[in-house]
């Protein structure tokens, strides 16, 4: 029994994560109708700039909040720059140009901070927590940071005009721009938002997985799981989808015999293709319907 | 005559496809000005021009300074509230997100929550149902909404693309009455696209009558409904 709850606890903990990946994937696909395949490696090479501002010598806190912001404005700058001029072109040029953000990104981690797989430090301390073997600090602290984020997302889209502006333009462009709403912008915002939400995954999960420029590939796949299993319209199912995923993932490893470590990213990659199968729209998705 | 909107040798163009050719029209400060014309003969690209939504050639001239190249949310905050055909709706939203909406371009607080009371006396339905998803409403309430969210922009103009479209008779009246007193209380500008040419024409001053994307005719809507051919080919009698 305490093996179950443990291995609940750590799934909400790493689902936490997930449901940030996802939820950062569905804001931009909301905003430009394509899913980021580069949104993993955007939240790497914020994770790394946070190392690198920690080996300066900023206090982990610093770092947290300074990559935020920097990574916000990548975002910001990245939509503006490469995905802008592109708007209004077919799905292919999106892709093509996601892969490449993708291997940019990969390569230019790896040409500055190198391939070493570098620790990277938890804020949360280690040993028991509370003076219990149930959930670990670090656990703890994502489930607590990631439920703090997504308040303050909630709150910020359900109560504030840029808010409700964001969703408006994601909602109908072509009315919000009659309202006089710079949809423009409100994209741009959209990928600083995503970028900065990847940034807090990446350097929540970095203690966990460790600093390498590999190290957001499976997490963002189970962040598409999760996204797919919500619907991709659907912020709240996203979430929702990112802690099932992540349960799911640490029930099957423990329990499946023949799952065990090696077989768990494939998981991820069956929970994808049995949703689209059963239900194309997610769980909370909703039916895109064209009336001709 | 000091025309609010003017518009001179407006052509238009869907890819490289000309569907207007040099239009050339004028909406006066306060009046309601109405464009006639059968299915397709570009009333809502008119419009669309205007608010800058398809590719156009030609001087547009807003309160005498050019709206030509300006983005449609530029446009829009220079005072243009366009009331789209389909009337877009942001159906995932309640009724009063879509007010607050309509009122993206303005910054003042109390004037704004002012305003969205002002609306709900207009239309009392959408007080009673501020709370629910505005795709939920009836298409009479969603054009009311629609009305209602250009409304919040405190518009000088007022483009509106077939507001009648899909309604009930007893309907159409209700809102062209808003209009109507609208443009008297507030001195609202409108330019009114609609099929149904009987009531354009009672609620207009001045009309339009366009065919495949050309200019035919111009006066007083008194005028227009006076000749003989616009009263067998639009008014059907």
């Amino acid at each position: 029994m305490e093996l179950f709850l443990h291995q609940i606890l750590a799934g909400l903990a790493t689902g936490g994560i997930y449901a940030c990946m996802a939820l950062a994937v569905v804001m931009i696909y909301q905003a430009i109708d394509h899913l980021n395949f580069a949104q993993g490696e955007m939240a790497m090479f914020s994770t790394f700039v946070a190392w690198q501002l920690m080996q300066w010598g900023a206090p982990f806190w610093v770092a947290f909040v300074v990559t935020i912001v920097l990574s916000f404005g990548a975002g910001v700058v990245i939509e503006r720059v490469v995905f802008k001029p592109i708007r209004e072109a077919p799905v292919l040029s999106h892709v093509v140009v996601f892969i490449a953000l993708l291997a940019i990104l990969n390569s230019a981690a790896g040409f500055i901070w190198d391939y070493q797989i570098k620790s990277f430090p938890s804020p949360f301390g280690s040993g028991p927590l509370f003076g219990q073997n149930l959930i670990s600090p670090h656990d703890a602290g994502m489930i607590a940071v990631t439920l703090v984020l997504l308040v303050l997302l909630y709150l910020f889209f359900l109560h504030t005009r840029v808010g409700l502006a964001m969703r408006a333009a994601a909602a109908n462009p072509e009315s919000a721009r009659l309202a006089g709403i710079r949809v423009g912008w409100m994209i741009a915002l959209g990928w600083g938002m995503a970028a900065a939400i990847g940034a807090v995954a990446g350097m929540m999960i970095a203690p966990v997985v460790f600093l390498e420029p590999q190290m957001m590939l499976s997490i963002l796949l189970y962040g598409f799981a999760a996204a797919v299993v919500g619907g991709l319209t659907s912020p709240g199912g996203a979430v929702l989808g990112g802690f099932a995923v992540g349960i799911i993932e640490n029930l099957a490893g423990t329990y499946i015999p023949v799952v065990g470590r090696e077989l768990k990213l494939s998981i991820a990659l069956s929970i994808i293709v049995v949703v689209l199968l059963v239900k194309p729209n997610g769980l909370f998705g909703r039916r895109v319907v064209t009336r001709v | 005559m000091t025309a609010l909107l003017e518009a001179r040798d407006l052509c238009a163009f869907y890819g490289d496809t000309q569907v207007l050719f040099g239009l050339e029209l004028a909406v006066e400060e306060g009046s309601i000005t109405t464009l006639l014309g059968a299915n397709g003969a570009g009333k809502t690209t008119t419009l669309r021009s205007l608010s800058g939504m398809v590719r156009t050639r030609g001087d547009i001239r807003f309160d005498g300074r050019s709206l030509a190249g300006q983005a449609t949310e530029s446009i829009v905050r220079r005072g243009i509230a366009h009331v789209p055909q389909g009337r877009g709706t942001f159906s995932r939203q309640t009724v009063e997100e879509n007010l607050k909406i309509g009122a993206m371009a303005r910054r003042d607080r109390a004037g704004i929550a002012g305003d969205i009371e002002r609306v709900y006396g207009y239309f009392p339905r959408l007080k009673t149902r501020r709370r629910q998803q505005a795709g939920t409403l009836s298409g009479g309430e969603q054009q009311m909404l629609a009305v209602g969210r250009a409304l919040m922009l405190r518009p000088r103009l007022m483009l509106l693309d077939e507001p009648s479209f899909g309604l009930a008779p007893i309907i159409v009246a209700e809102l062209l009455d808003i209009l109507g007193a609208l443009n008297r209380s507030d001195r609202v500008s409108m330019l009114l696209v609609e099929q149904n040419a009987a009531i354009a024409l009672e609620l207009a001053h001045h009309a339009y009558l366009i065919e495949t994307g050309r200019l035919v005719m111009a006066g007083s809507a008194a005028e227009l409904r006076a000749n003989e051919n616009i009263r067998k080919s639009y008014l059907g009698y």
